[in-house]
């Protein structure tokens, strides 16, 4: 399961996208898409600079 | 579907992608630069330092248009409050310029332009040409419409969340210790030498360091990176707690306000051996190409799309762009920056890893001791003189 991002929050800076190793993320000029092939690894809410990537 | 021909495509617009550009073009080759958001320049990512001596090497006048702070020295705060200065003489090296990124970025934008090269806007890369696995150019997209572009070189120039080097099978996958998670405010309304930037590091910022880079008497760049595998907590937004926290405790900034909020992810990893495939090579941040000691990527990015430029032009001129003529590139690219990456990357390891106590004492030990030169040796001469039961300790990170 990915990731939700919180929109309000994000800075679509793209370190999560950077970050991912399973290259399962895409920034777009205001989006990050996340694939299926997502691993639940959680990297990526880890690096998030601002808290816009969450589980909940 | 509209079919473009070009020499080379790069994609992504910032200072790798377009020095990369302005060369391939004043070399003569018919050159595109594309850019996915809708403007050059923003949202700057970026602590917007810059050293001076790289803008010779790839051919661009400093300008007042983008230079905010002309820099002579640093601050240096020590966890629990030592300060001291250093200047361009003790430190044995020049220092250099802090900037507004957007203007330098459009500014390198336009010289490309000028020398010829096309640059398109809002224009993202969906995916690679690969025949028979060799990279033959790039599907874009541009204002909804896909545009296949083909050329025999593709240069990845698309940043920290690079997908072109991915998709052409290179793997820059990285570490969660060789990652730092940054963020950044531009404050307006604080105290400030702006000549000098401050440097700080220790458990205020686990695993990176503490940034204050004026942009002018009253405003700075105040920002910081923490280690990934420093970051435990999800979705928690830690660094800018850490960041907030920094601010609160210094008197200097605590009544700023915050007029830009900037966030990143910066690499400091040891190079990697291969950037390059059949058709394709990539430059900056992309090819994680940055200083590891201290996350500067601006100077590395462009010479490295000059390198890459460069290495186009040959391989053109040879009629051969498989990754073995290719390799040419990364052979420059590691011969300019492999041993002193990998020097830096070791003293990285080294700082984060020292107390808060040990950081203190060495900055207590040194401040008022007017030394010539910042040496190892001299360093080790004044903790001796000050603080020798502190030397068994040191010698273990020496």
């Amino acid at each position: 399961m990915p990731p939700n991002v919180d929109r309000d929050t994000c800075m679509f800076c793209g370190a999560c996208v950077g970050t991912c190793p399973v290259n399962c993320m895409l920034l777009r000029e205001v989006e990050i898409q996340i694939d299926e092939t997502c691993t639940d690894c959680k990297l990526c809410t880890r690096v998030c600079p601002v808290g816009a990537l969450r589980y909940t | 579907m509209t079919t473009l021909n070009y020499d080379v495509v790069v994609v992504g617009g910032g200072p790798a992608g377009t020095t990369a550009a302005r060369i391939a073009a004043e070399r003569g080759l018919a050159t595109l630069v594309v850019e996915k958001r809708q403007e050059i320049g923003t949202p700057v990512r970026c602590g917007e330092g810059m050293p001076k001596s790289f803008l010779r090497t790839i051919g661009i006048d400093p300008d007042p248009e983008w230079i905010a702070a002309r820099i002579k020295g640093a601050r240096l705060i020590s966890p629990c409050g030592h300060e001291m200065y250093i200047n361009e003489k003790m430190a044995g090296s020049k220092t250099g310029y802090n900037i507004e990124r957007d203007l330098f970025d459009k500014s390198l934008a336009r010289q490309a332009v000028e020398a010829g090269a096309d640059l398109r806007v809002k224009t993202t890369a969906l995916g690679l040409i690969l025949e028979e696995g060799v990279v033959q150019g790039v599907v874009l997209k541009h204002l909804g419409e896909v545009i296949k572009v083909r050329a025999p070189i593709t240069i990845g120039a698309d940043g920290f969340e690079s997908q072109v080097g991915r998709w052409a099978g290179i793997d820059t996958t990285l570490k969660p210790s060789d990652i730092t998670s940054c963020l950044q405010y531009r404050m307006v309304g604080i105290e400030c030498d702006p000549e000098y930037n401050t440097f700080s590091a220790g458990s205020m910022a686990p695993g990176g360091y503490l940034w204050a880079f004026p942009k002018g008497p009253r405003e700075a760049n105040v920002g910081l990176g923490v280690s990934l595998a420093n970051l435990k907590r999800q979705g928690g937004g830690e660094v800018r707690a850490f960041l907030d926290r920094f601010i609160k405790s210094r008197p200097e900034y605590a009544q700023g306000k915050v007029v830009q909020i900037v966030a990143g992810g910066v690499s400091v990893n040891a190079p990697l051996d291969r950037t390059v495939t059949d058709g394709l090579m990539l430059v900056g941040d992309s090819a994680r190409i940055i200083d590891p000691m201290n996350g500067g990527g601006l100077a590395p990015a462009c010479v490295t799309g000059k390198m890459a430029a460069e290495t186009a032009a040959e391989a053109l001129s040879a009629g051969d762009c498989s990754a073995d003529f290719l390799q040419r590139y990364d052979q420059v690219r590691l011969d300019q920056f492999e041993d002193m990456f990998l020097r830096n990357y070791i003293a990285k390891e080294k700082m984060t890893a020292m107390s808060d106590e040990m950081l203190d004492m060495l900055v207590e030990s040194i401040k008022d001791e007017q030394l010539e030169e910042l040496t190892v040796l001299e360093v080790l001469k004044a903790v001796e003189r000050k603080h020798p039961e502190f030397m068994e300790e040191l010698a273990e990170f020496l």
